[in-house]
């Protein structure tokens, strides 16, 4: 058909892309048999697009309004973002336009860090994304807590300079992986300004009654591009506890793909979004229960004012051997304009047949009743709102029991208020 | 001092209100009975603001100041409160937040300092011990899983912090237990004064034992028929709202 082979902006973004890896394949680290399979697929299958299932709801035509390089070599200190850095006492690894600067982090003692190209085994190949990020991935870190070693609280921290006209795109590429027993509480930082493309890929590998607490706060520029897929495992009484709270970036696309691979894992895939102005956000996330008696738990709650859209999109897998199988997921959206949007999709694929699954959706506005009640007792009425928004998220974030996280994350949902719509 | 004056109100094109005198001078307690659906709660909706009702004839000023034109938190914070007849929860919302919240913005409002988070508490603590209220009602979220009398002691206990000038109370005593009706009604007799005035709803006799109203008005079908002093109340115990309608009408 003539319209399959017209050339499509999109498909002119991806050639851009392959054509940046001819250019920088020789200066690119590590084994190049990973990076020619991925630009192999992409140049055959191009860039997501609005007719796979996977992204009905989240187009990427946004991102070919520019043309993004691979940045610079960083030269300035960028104190504005650093300062933007949420108060955690905790050792930090900082990236800067996606590349490691050792001179604005302080690594953690007790734990494994290697850094200076693409960390992790592949996961996921053949997600177009993903196979982006090996195309053109440079750095990352890759995180090893051995086993039985409980080590505290890391801060993993992304920021992205505005370099006027050029527009860097990045593609970090990190790993966590977790020893039978030990225990981390990752803060995963991402913020910048300016328009720039953010296209990480992380996995994390929780192994026998390890226990890793992940905290990621997306506070990119509101012009950025931002995806992020990550991948985890969890094995035989592992737990992933993930929270994440969304505010930045034009589009962004946060992809989990979770598997409860060993028995009587655990994994928590929490969220708190709040868009507005023309920001789309999606979350989408895969869960696979494959071993028996795991547990999933997943609360998403989406605010989203003028003409925001939102796209949830959660899949629970329950393979024919996971009997006992505990999933449980809540999507709730609050629209504060008639012109916000949300999309929902939930799916429960299950093969097993003793298995407990429920899940739900609502979308609602402010409650005019609750709204009067606050307002008749003095309270003003932009505040009675702010209040009732912040009770509409308290559930999701009140469930993050890391004292300094939670403050943190607290901290950006004020200055949320604070800010002027974008 | 309240003042209504042929007050004409319809929720969409049904008429409600339909013709409302009366007048609370300062320091002094007025109670309104009348039958089920009589307007009572729309008229203490319309006093204090809520929207979605029509006024469409009519005044209401409190102290002067035309209550129909301000917007529900200016007439809080002119001392207005309404203790709800079925207050609202506020899942989300802790209920010592809310306190605060609502105490520093008609602080505020008045050009007084706030209170901070330890003289709040003080505060809060003291009134809840004259009403009987357990501490850990103020981690609570507001009125969520509240028991009705539960509930129904937290208005008072928000009128207590608040301490408004005019204090409308919409049936606070149904859902109270024998003990809580007297406990709740010295926490409004507490705030008796020459700057306090309040519009208790009723249908009961037995609160006004507790708290003997000044004069007792009845509203039936949108309008007050008949007022008198506390003696009317035991009236209207004895022989209902039949008599007093059909004489009206
Ligand atoms: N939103 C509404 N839409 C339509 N009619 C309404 C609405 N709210 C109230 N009404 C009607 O207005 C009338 C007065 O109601 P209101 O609640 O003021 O009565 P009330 O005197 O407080 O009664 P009760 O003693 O049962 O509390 C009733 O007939 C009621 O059905
Ligand atoms: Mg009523």
């Amino acid at each position: 058909m003539s319209a399959a082979l017209k050339t499509t902006a999109l498909d002119a973004t991806a050639q851009a892309f392959l054509t940046r890896y001819a250019g920088l394949r020789a200066r690119l680290p590590g084994s190049h048999d990973a990076r020619d399979a991925a630009a192999t697929r992409l140049r055959a299958s191009g860039l997501p697009g609005p007719r796979e299932e996977a992204w009905r709801f989240t187009h990427l035509r946004p991102i070919t309004e520019f043309t993004f390089l691979e940045p610079l070599t960083p030269i300035e200190d960028c104190p504005r973002l650093l300062a933007r850095l949420p108060e955690i006492d905790a050792p930090r690894l900082v990236f800067v336009d996606g590349r490691y600067r050792p001179d604005l982090s302080t690594p953690p003692e007790g734990i494994a860090v290697r850094v200076g190209g693409p960390a992790g085994e592949a996961v996921l190949a053949g997600e177009k994304l993903v196979d982006l990020n090996t195309m053109l991935g440079e750095d990352g870190a890759e995180i090893v807590v051995a086993d039985g070693v409980d080590a505290g609280t890391l801060v993993l921290a992304s920021l992205a300079t505005d370099r006027d006209a050029r527009h860097g795109a990045f593609h970090p590429r990190h790993a966590v992986s977790l020893g039978k027993g030990a225990k981390l509480t990752l803060i995963d930082v991402a913020l910048g300004e300016g328009v720039y493309l953010n296209n990480s890929v992380l996995a994390i590998r929780v192994a026998e009654h390890a226990h890793l607490t992940h905290l990621r706060m997306q506070l990119e520029s509101i012009r950025a591009f931002s995806f992020a897929t990550l991948f985890a495992d969890i094995a035989e009484g592992g737990e992933y506890d993930s929270f994440t709270l969304t505010i930045g970036a034009r589009l962004s696309r946060n992809e989990v793909h979770a598997n409860l691979s060993g028995p009587n894992a655990i994994a928590h895939l929490n969220a708190a979004r709040m868009l507005r102005g023309q920001q789309h956000g999606d979350f989408t996330s895969i869960i696979r229960h494959i071993a028996p008696n795991c547990q999933s738990n997943q609360t998403v709650k989406t605010v989203l004012d003028n003409a925001a859209r939102g796209v949830f999109q959660g899949k629970i897998e329950v393979a024919r051997g996971a009997q006992k199988t505990d999933g449980y997921q809540m999507n709730q959206a609050l629209l504060l304009s008639h012109d916000a949007e949300m999309n929902s999709k939930p799916q429960l694929e299950i093969y097993a047949d003793d298995v407990k699954c429920s899940h739900g959706a609502t979308v609602g506005e402010i409650d005019a009743e609750q709204l009067f009640y606050l307002r008749s007792r003095g309270v003003a009425h932009e505040e009675a709102r702010a209040m009732l928004i912040r009770a509409f998220l308290a559930e999701a974030i009140n469930g993050i029991s890391h004292e300094a996280g939670r403050a943190a994350m607290e901290t950006c949902l004020d200055a949320w208020w604070g800010a002027d719509a974008a | 001092m309240l003042e209504i004056k042929g007050l004409t109100a319809a929720i969409g094109d049904k008429q409600i209100l339909n013709g409302v005198d009366l007048v609370v001078p300062p320091g002094e307690i007025h109670a309104i009975m009348g039958p089920n659906g009589a307007g009572k709660s729309t008229l203490s909706y319309i006093l204090s603001g809520r929207p979605g009702y029509e006024v469409t004839g009519g005044e209401a000023s409190f102290n002067g100041h035309d209550l129909l034109e301000m917007e529900p938190e200016e007439r809080a914070a002119l001392g207005v409160f309404l203790a709800f007849q079925y207050p609202v929860e506020l899942p989300g919302v802790g209920n010592a937040n809310f306190l605060r919240t609502a105490l520093n913005a008609q602080r505020r409002a008045r050009g007084e300092a706030e209170l901070d988070a330890p003289s709040f508490l003080k505060l809060a603590r003291a009134e809840m011990k004259r009403l009987s209220m357990p501490d850990d009602m103020l981690k609570r979220n507001v009125n969520v899983g509240f028991s009705g009398g539960e509930k129904k002691r937290n208005e008072v206990l928000q009128m207590a912090i608040l301490k408004p000038k005019l204090a409308i109370l919409d049936e606070t005593d149904s859902g109270l237990d024998i003990d809580a009706l007297r406990i709740v009604s010295e926490g409004v007799n507490a705030q008796r004064g020459p700057n306090f005035s309040a519009l208790v709803i009723t249908h009961y006799q037995r609160l006004l034992d507790y708290i003997v109203p000044d004069r007792v008005h009845v509203l039936s079908a949108g309008r007050i028929i008949r007022s008198g002093g506390p003696e009317l109340a035991h009236e209207l115990e004895a022989h209902g709202y039949a008599g007093i309608v059909a004489d009206a009408a």
